[in-house]
């Protein structure tokens, strides 16, 4: 497993989110966290890269430690993270956007650059010298995407990525994401639409009142009604 | 004429020396959200140091190396004072800044005295830069403008043309989204702080032998440079550049013009003004001291983000 994670506990002031999240995942595979709104999803995600200092558990990444430390060398040593709502920079370029989020690459894992990234979005080629607060959400989102690849992560995640925007905009980053997962990257992601994490994940985690309360395929979760109900559908 | 031109110039030249100090104000303020109360303690220290480290090794070398020790002290404060109470909030950092400004004042009270200093200017730089209308223009006037000048050009080359200068810009706007790309955010706060801290010392050798160097150099300027960054807006480096100027030369002219509102009366035909008294026979030149407030007022009335403040 490229990254484990085990009872981790977090919160934000008084207010405590985790209670204790568990999971893992291994290279080249894809697993989302479900749930409802405010079940702890993105801080889950905050916990684990170091935005949110965990209380107590442990994040181990390809073995090595990293609750507690801080997140700029938890980023380095290769986790990286999309945030929900595409925080670009919108008073840089598109261009300084993406050299804001390059790191040098990761022995024995081929590294992204920028010309791949213009490579395979030529819109963002087309916009380099823009400021990145003129960009389309969809133009946003794929920018943010490409800014934490940079860092030529082993693990990424990606905090709702297809929050707002337009349909065929949202098959174009399910196609992204895929192709993260193709060249040997971890990703885990959070997603409201549940059709779509269930078509692309190898495994779901539903997450409920700060803990993992159900994980399995996409399938069983699709037989599983009762699982459904009681932690995803809204009344 | 000879009023207008020289008005204007010492106007210049004064918002230059406004920038110096405002401009490490307004960058931290950007990163870390916080209003720096000391940040002209600083520019006090760099005249207090600038006299010093001067009477050992002369002017030239002092204005090096006293802005390098503020920048020094500046290091230590952040990373010993107010890294440690920054997860308790703001406010708990401005009362850190709040207290910092009163144990500086008494320090410099307690090593220097409670009176001005006799600060001289160098010999080499105390001279007639031009005759303007039959009065000697002070050379050291045109210095003070071009130290700042010299420095802006620097703050800006740094910042469009460097990779820090990039990381320091990103995180003005998003600090947590820099460190998560796997920035060292932490070391880049230390690293702004301790500059601005050196650029309102530079602002404090160059100013210390042209004005008073004295115990009340913190308060006088503190007040003007914060209505300086609120009036550019928070945080932004090119509004406090435009702001400072627009006070400097405001302050500057209104000291020497004795209009006053039954003048302006008299202008649009009604004479007589002046016989109503009171706030129509003050002068502008005695409420000068409050004209950065009414520009302030004004700007927060009409484009409260400041002049080139973004709304964030």
């Amino acid at each position: 497993m490229i990254l484990e994670v085990r009872d981790l506990h977090a919160g934000y002031g008084r207010s405590r989110i985790l209670h204790g999240v568990s999971f893992a995942i291994d290279k080249g595979e894809i697993v989302s966290l479900v749930g409802r709104n405010g079940s702890g999803r993105s801080t889950t995600m905050k916990a684990i890269v170091g935005l949110v200092r965990p209380d107590s558990g442990s994040v181990r990444l390809d073995g090595a430690e990293q609750a507690g430390r801080n997140a700029y060398e938890i980023v380095r040593d290769g986790i990286a993270y999309v945030p929900e709502e595409r925080r670009v920079f919108d008073n840089l370029s598109v261009h300084e956007n993406l050299v804001l989020g390059c790191q040098s690459p990761r022995h024995g894992i081929a590294a992204w650059t920028i010309d791949r990234m213009y490579a395979y979005f030529p819109r963002l080629l087309e916009r380099r010298g823009m400021k990145a607060g003129s960009l389309s959400g969809g133009e946003q989102q794929m920018l943010t995407i490409c800014r934490s690849l940079l860092g030529n992560p082993r693990v990424i995640l990606i905090d709702e990525p297809t929050e707002g925007l337009a349909p065929h905009i949202v098959a174009r980053v399910v196609e992204v994401v895929q192709d993260i997962r193709k060249n040997g990257v971890a990703v885990i992601l959070v997603e409201q639409k549940l059709t779509i994490a269930l078509r692309i994940s190898d495994r779901v985690n539903v997450v409920g009142h700060g803990q993992i309360v159900w994980s399995g395929t996409p399938a069983a979760l699709r037989e599983d009604a009762d699982i459904r109900r009681r932690w995803l559908e809204v009344a | 004429m000879d009023f207008f031109v020289v008005s204007l110039l010492n106007g210049l030249s004064y918002g230059l020396l406004l920038f110096m100090v405002s401009a490490g104000l307004t960058l931290v303020f950007g990163m870390m959200g916080v209003l720096n109360f000391a940040h002209s303690s600083f520019y006090m220290l760099g005249a207090y140091f600038g006299y010093s480290v001067g009477r050992l090794t002369g002017f030239w070398p002092a204005l090096i190396v006293a802005p390098l020790g503020i920048a020094f002290l500046g290091a230590l404060i952040e990373r010993y004072l107010l890294r440690p109470v920054h997860r308790h909030g703001h406010a708990h950092e401005l009362l850190v800044t709040f207290g910092l400004v009163f144990i500086i004042d008494e320090l410099v009270k307690l090593l220097y005295g409670n009176y001005p200093l006799k600060n001289p200017m160098p010999v080499e730089l105390s001279f007639s830069a031009f005759r303007l209308f039959g009065l000697d223009y002070p050379f050291y006037r045109v210095f003070i403008a071009l130290v700042a000048i010299v420095m802006f050009g620097a703050i800006l080359a740094l910042s469009r043309f460097t990779r820090v200068g990039l990381i320091v810009r990103a995180a003005v706007r998003r600090p947590h989204m820099v460190e998560a790309l796997g920035h060292n955010v932490p070391m880049v706060f230390l690293g702004v702080f301790a500059g601005g801290a050196a650029l309102a010392g530079l602002a404090g050798v160059v100013a210390g032998v042209f004005y008073p160097t004295g115990p009340s150099m913190a308060q006088e300027l503190g007040v003007i440079v914060f209505v300086v960054v609120v009036v550019g807006g928070l945080g932004s480096l090119e509004g406090a550049f435009v702001a400072s100027l627009l006070i400097g030369i405001f302050s500057s002219f209104a000291v020497g013009v004795n209009w006053t509102l039954a003048d302006a009366f008299a202008l649009v035909g009604v004479a007589g003004a002046d016989l109503w008294g009171g706030a129509f026979t003050v002068k502008l030149s005695t409420v000068a001291g409050a004209i950065p407030f009414v520009l302030m007022f004004l700007v927060l009335l009409l484009r409260p983000a400041g002049l080139l403040g973004e709304r964030q």
